[in-house]
């Protein structure tokens, strides 16, 4: 990032900003730190060793929270590629259930379409909004090669031999689809492969249903046999699904640091520039749609597989957008940060939120972290967090004053948090009601808090976390499956505006034209 | 012969809907060159609004005050409210990603969808609304052309349609306003530097597409009758064909196009097969765009480099 810097205190422990400076420099716009980085690229005559690295000393935590990750920046890619995938074929040995179990399968297949649609989005920069159907393909072609459904007594090909066929023929289905990109841009690429998805949702209800099902889908689908061995459990499954996901992800690695994956970027970044360089845009655009295809359809083998039966709601633009979400949770254009956003985001969304206990650790915990991140100083903190305890226990007081059927609703935390919160959050008898009127307060009182500034903005915090403290306990956990597709939502919103690099993905510079 | 005329009466019917959709959505195409997936959902909300405007007056069967006022009053409250939203959600969402990279508020936009429509399931439940418009307009107060039936809602939705299309038209051509629009649209910082504000601009373009969305599915429920919080998904879909097909980002072109979805529908729910309905029209859509990409009345985009 700098040039090599002169002098001989170059290693010395830096000196810790004071709080204030820190302070500052965290209100301040990130593009402005950047401009200032860059202005400040070099050691500077007259400028401290201190001056010229404080932009990159910013990207590190304080002590020795910033030496671990300096010390975790060193591991390369692909001990942490081993690492993460030791890690995976080990949790299963701490007793997960059945239900754990199958969340896990969900998150790995959830996975292996982000990592597969990060070629398509994150590398080459297209907008495909029919990734889901490439899935959806997979997993028909799957089922009806290892099924009683075609034929008077179906065919049932060994899976070592269907599955590659299926891979090929989506990564064929998938440079069909992206023919159009050779002539469409930006958004009316996304418009096709939109309706192409949609399309195929609608085909699979309605065409032959005979064959394909209809609403019904098909069931009955063979499970995985390959090499003697019939994977009908599980943890099979989940083990398969790690091998090919680290599998997958170091295929795609190859590919990222090829001339192949050069050439996506140069396109992502400027087609006709790329073209210019003799890169062939045509070919390098159809060979990322293939791709991803090839994965999706490689996901969707194994997602029939395991389930025995697909559904077209199985494949319907929910799933597209919780694939997006994950992409871009994790940080479009990292292969790493697509699957651990996936990871993450299919664990909350299908794990934790079903349960109250954890959910509620998990949303007040994330609140928690969000303040302790944002808020500087440390005194605004403190006195954002006590008052927001003093807002609810004089709220809980006034109301309880008032009438007592307005607080005679327990919190729909379960555990310790509810516990605590049993006389700081205002739950009435009848919630539902209440926590829907919530529930718009809060979206208002959110707009709101991002358009005030200054002093005003601490001071609408308080309000803002106690009614989102009631909503949640009034509503939200009430309705996990509704919850969950908001979070979604609100992930896709608030990472594009606040962060749309992801959590592991580096920061795009573009040109503005 | 009275069967066509009547599925083309049906099908200009639900053509001035989507037409209206579409307007809104080509209108935000204009002047911010973005995609508003969540353009849909507005029109969800805006049926709901409907919804709860004629429960508000005591329901359908028992209304306390005229009809037309009632009327009236969806209409109105469903493009103010509606138009605040579409406003909040520029404000809130899309205007800090006007200089981002083209995917960012793309991608914003399939959020504040997703985000909307289970909103609106969380407040509203996953049971079908019902207008029940025939308990308070009578079916039989239409005018009947031989033996093609054009039934007092339809009427009132054509003329409506009609009259918000030709005012629009006004809008865009004649005030300052469409001046000011127009010029956001064919160069942002062209338009900023003589003087233009473009961030009202762009709230008060946001404003008028999201308040004709609102009419428009206030329409819809009276036509249709069912509302829930899925209905501008399909909806959205529609009048994105609509305005593909007319040319997006121009106004004429997504009036037709919404007239042409609307018929083309109706005549293949009538002559064909209602199953085949959805998979046709979006199989017209892909075609239109492989074969003539800015559409039927879009002019070819040249692109500066």
């Amino acid at each position: 990032m700098l040039p090599p810097t002169r002098g001989p205190d170059i290693g010395v422990p830096v000196p810790a900003l004071p709080p204030e400076a820190l302070a500052a420099e965290a209100a301040r716009p990130a593009g402005e730190r950047q401009a200032d980085a860059a202005q400040e690229g070099g050691p500077q005559v007259g400028a401290d060793e201190w001056v010229a690295r404080r932009a990159q000393r910013h990207e590190y935590l304080p002590s020795w929270l910033g030496s671990a990750q300096r010390a975790a920046e060193r591991v390369g890619w692909w001990p942490r590629l081993a690492i993460a995938g030791l890690a995976g074929v080990v949790l299963p040995l701490f007793g997960l259930g059945g239900f754990q179990l199958q969340v896990g399968i969900d998150s790995l297949v959830i996975a292996l379409l982000a990592v597969g649609l990060n070629i398509v989005v994150g590398w080459t920069g297209m907008l495909d909004l029919g990734y889901v159907a490439f899935f959806g393909f997979g997993a028909y072609a799957f089922a009806l090669l290892s099924s009683a459904q075609v034929g008077s007594h179906g065919i049932h090909l060994p899976s070592l031999l269907s599955i590659p066929i299926v891979i090929i023929a989506t990564g064929i289905l998938g440079l069909l689809v992206g023919l159009p990109s050779r002539r469409l841009i930006g958004d009316y690429l996304a418009i096709v492969t939109l309706f192409f998805g949609e399309a195929f949702v609608e085909f699979t209800n309605n065409v032959a249903p005979g064959v394909l099902g209809g609403p019904n889908g098909i069931v009955g689908i063979d499970t995985v046999h390959a090499f003697g061995h019939q994977i009908s459990s599980n943890e099979g499954y989940y083990y398969l699904l790690v091998v090919l996901l680290v599998a997958t992800m170091a295929v795609l690695r190859l590919l990222d640091t090829s001339r192949t994956g050069r050439a996506w970027r140069a396109v992502r970044e400027d087609p006709l520039a790329a073209g210019s360089m003799t890169v062939p845009v045509d070919r390098v655009k159809l060979m990322a749609f293939a791709f991803g295809a090839a994965v999706a359809g490689l996901a969707g083998t194994i997602f029939a597989a395991q389930q025995i039966s697909v559904f077209p709601t199985d494949f319907d633009t929910p799933i597209l957008i919780v694939v997006y979400a994950a992409l871009v949770l994790g940080g479009a254009g990292s292969i790493a940060g697509a699957a651990t956003g996936a990871l993450l985001v299919y664990v909350i969304y299908d794990g934790l939120l079903r349960s109250p206990t954890y959910s509620g650790y998990m949303f007040y915990g994330l609140i928690l972290l969000t303040l302790l991140a944002r808020l500087r100083p440390w005194r605004r903190l403190a006195l954002v967090l006590a008052g927001t305890v003093a807002f609810g226990f004089v709220a809980h007081a006034v109301a309880q004053a008032i009438s007592h059927t307005w607080v005679a609703g327990a919190p729909q935390s379960t555990g310790s948090v509810g516990a605590a919160l049993r006389d700081w959050v205002i739950v009435p008898a009848n919630a539902q009601t209440p926590g829907k009127f919530g529930f718009v307060l809060l979206v208002c009182l959110l707009i709101a808090l991002v358009q005030v500034k200054g002093i005003w903005r601490t001071v609408l915090l308080v309000p803002t976390l106690y009614v989102a403290s009631f909503t949640w306990e009034t509503v939200l956990i009430a309705n996990p499956s509704v919850t969950r597709q908001l979070m979604i939502g609100a992930i896709l919103i608030v990472m594009m505006n606040a962060r749309p690099q992801g959590l592991l993905g580096t920061r795009r510079v573009e040109v503005p034209t | 012969m009275a069967f066509f005329f009547q599925e083309l009466v049906n099908g200009v019917t639900t053509g001035a809907l989507y037409a209206l959709v579409a307007l809104g959505f080509s209108m935000v195409y204009g002047v911010l060159k973005l995609l508003n997936f969540a353009h849909g959902d507005l029109y969800m909300v805006g049926a709901f609004v409907g919804y709860f405007v004629i429960q508000w007056f005591g329901g359908p069967a028992a209304l306390s005050i005229p009809v037309p006022l009632v009327l009236l009053i969806m209409f109105v409250l469903a493009a103010l409210l509606v138009g605040f939203l579409g406003v909040a959600i520029e404000r809130f969402a899309y205007r800090p990603l006007r200089n981002a990279p083209r995917i960012a508020p793309l991608i914003t936009a399939i959020g504040i969808s997703f985000f909307l429509e289970n909103a609106a399931l969380l407040l509203f439940g996953a049971q079908f609304r019902v207008y029940n418009t025939s308990e308070f307009i009578s079916f039989s107060s239409g005018i009947q052309i031989g033996s093609v039936s054009i039934d007092a809602v339809q009427i009132m939705v054509l003329l409506m349609g009609l009259v918000l299309m030709v005012g629009l038209r006004l809008l865009v051509t004649r005030t300052k306003l469409g001046k000011q629009m127009r010029a956001v649209a064919s160069d942002r910082e062209a338009a900023e530097m003589l003087g233009i504000n473009v961030n009202l601009t762009i709230a008060a373009t946001f404003f008028l597409g999201s308040a004709l969305a609102g009419v428009a599915g206030v329409m819809a429920g009276l036509l249709f009758n069912q509302v829930t919080n899925m209905i501008g998904f399909v909806a959205g879909l529609k009048a994105f064909t609509a305005a593909v097909v007319g040319g997006i980002g121009s106004l004429p072109g997504a009036m037709l196009g919404g007239l042409l979805i609307g018929i083309a529908e109706s005549f293949i729910t009538g002559y064909v097969s209602s199953t085949y309905t959805n998979l046709l029209i979006f199989g017209l859509l892909i075609a239109v765009m492989l074969a003539r990409p800015t559409g039927l009345f879009g002019r070819p985009q040249l692109r500066k480099v």
